[in-house]
């Protein structure tokens, strides 16, 4: 860490400077931009300063209950996401808890593991390594899940002639919904094969970027880097596995009809 | 054409049956017979079908020969109340991926008006006639012994439909039992022994065919 450089604040805004480029470029062709770039460039700055101030509070208390509740708030904010990123939903509270369930049991059982077995700091849920770890695993599953889940629903709902045509012939609810599931799966799988395939070769990952900046190693900071996409690759795969399987059972019931009224409405 | 089918003769009674849309309901249909169900466009002809082959949620009994439904698993008892909906379903690219149960000869083809080539035919390319006749054929290679039949001849020209007439009546003739949505009064004249009419959900009991 020896080489790392502190920024000022004044560095902070001196950045800034080409974002409001952009927002008077909007103004001047007229493009309508620079109200939603204006919106979220605030929203950025005021979440991140606040997310910093709450850190390094959770940082200091090092507390178990703090460490937690910081965690359970993440994944609340995540489950929250999945349901807003479907366009058909399971009604009542199962639209949340199919995605949420499987995404918080995938992503405290990987990030658990990694802290107990492989990073092991002292304590073992220290919030300095359990928040940001389970945090990156979180933010994965979750749009692993959200993008399965979402295609799971829509093409079952839109599949609904050819899945009930093959319960008719006498197939089983997860015979006549295999092909659906898979497909469901394959896009929830998609997004992390090609952050696997394009690494280190299209993007360098922000994790390693930001260790090799605080002065890492570069070879440090790609094992660190390795561990992490290994775990965000495991839990994502876990985790759409379950909410597809999840979903697949909630369309369906025990004498294998198609339950469509499961489904909600689109607006 | 068709193997010896092995429950051959088969009486369906379906007791007390009941689900949203549909008032209870209670009827039996001998071995060998078709039943008709007549009544105006979203009465419940197509839900009392859908419920007879337990697809939706309702309640009552129903039974094939004595066997309970609620004694066999689902996808079993489906494959005994075999179920024609009103539009067939498709999940495959070629015609004959769809026979799960064993592909009909060209003598089965045959007597539908369909050569023999037609299990490689593109799904996408099918006139819904022939999906509609495909549908049937596809469903009667499961050997179910009730057939459960959402007017089965809708979309097909006097001939195509002549045939099916036909081959409903080898099935009756084999001992299958036959409940079919209809809304062609002289179809039900020809094939059927009694007719129910539903009207609003409600079923009248069934009344003989002159």
């Amino acid at each position: 860490m020896s080489q790392y450089i502190a920024l000022s604040y004044w560095d902070v805004v001196l950045a800034a400077v080409f974002l409001a480029i952009n927002g008077g470029l909007s103004l001047w062709l007229d493009l309508r931009l620079e109200k939603q770039l204006l919106i979220a460039s605030v929203r950025m700055v005021v979440q991140l300063l606040l997310i910093g101030i709450i850190l390094k509070w959770v940082f200091a208390a090092t507390s178990p209950t703090i460490t937690a509740a910081m965690a359970a708030i993440m994944a609340v904010f995540a489950a929250r996401e999945i349901w807003a990123r479907q366009e058909r939903r399971l009604t009542g509270v199962w639209g949340y808890g199919v995605g949420g369930g499987a995404m918080v049991f995938a992503g405290v059982l990987v990030t658990v593991l990694a802290l107990t077995t492989q990073v092991q700091p002292d304590p073992w849920w220290s919030p300095r390594y359990a928040l940001p770890l389970f945090g990156m695993i979180l933010g994965n599953t979750m749009t692993g899940i959200s993008l399965g889940l979402d295609t799971l629903n829509a093409t079952v709902h839109r599949e609904r002639v050819a899945i009930e045509a093959q319960l008719c012939l006498g197939a089983t609810k997860w015979q006549s919904m295999a092909p659906f599931a898979r497909r469901a799966l394959r896009s929830g799988f998609m997004p992390i094969i090609n952050a696997m395939a394009a690494t280190g070769v299209v993007s360098l990952p922000g994790m390693m970027t930001g260790q090799i900046l605080s002065g890492v190693d570069p070879e440090e900071a790609v094992k660190y880097q390795l561990l992490v996409m290994f775990l965000i690759g495991g839990a994502t795969g876990l985790g759409v596995l379950l909410a597809v399987g999840g979903g697949v059972w909630r369309l369906s019931d025990e004498r294998h009809r198609l339950r469509l009224d499961r489904l909600q409405q689109t607006r | 054409m068709f193997r010896p089918f092995l429950l051959a003769c088969a009486m369906l009674t379906v007791s007390n049956l009941t689900r949203p849309g549909l008032q209870p309901v209670s009827f039996a249909v001998e071995a060998g017979k078709a039943l008709a169900i007549v009544g105006p466009s979203g009465a419940g002809k197509s839900l009392l079908l859908r419920a007879i082959a337990d697809l939706d949620p309702n309640d009552g009994d129903v039974s094939i020969d004595g066997i309970e439904r609620r004694s066999v698993p689902a996808p079993r008892w489906r494959q005994m109340a075999g179920l024609l909906p009103a539009e067939t379903g498709w999940w495959a690219d070629t015609v004959g991926a769809h026979f799960t149960s064993g592909k009909p000869d060209e003598a089965s083809l045959g007597q539908l008006g369909l050569p023999g080539d037609a299990l490689d035919w593109q799904v996408a390319r099918l006139s819904t006639g022939e999906r509609q006749r495909l549908g049937l054929l596809r469903m009667l290679m499961v050997q179910p012994s009730v057939l459960l039949l959402d007017e089965p001849t809708a979309s097909l020209d006097e001939q195509s439909s002549a045939q099916v007439e036909q081959l409903l009546g080898d099935r009756l003739a084999a001992g299958n039992t036959i409940v079919f949505a209809s809304h062609d009064e002289r179809q039900v004249a020809r094939l059927a022994y009694a007719v129910m009419s539903i009207r609003d959900g409600v079923a009248e009991p069934p009344e003989a065919v002159p």
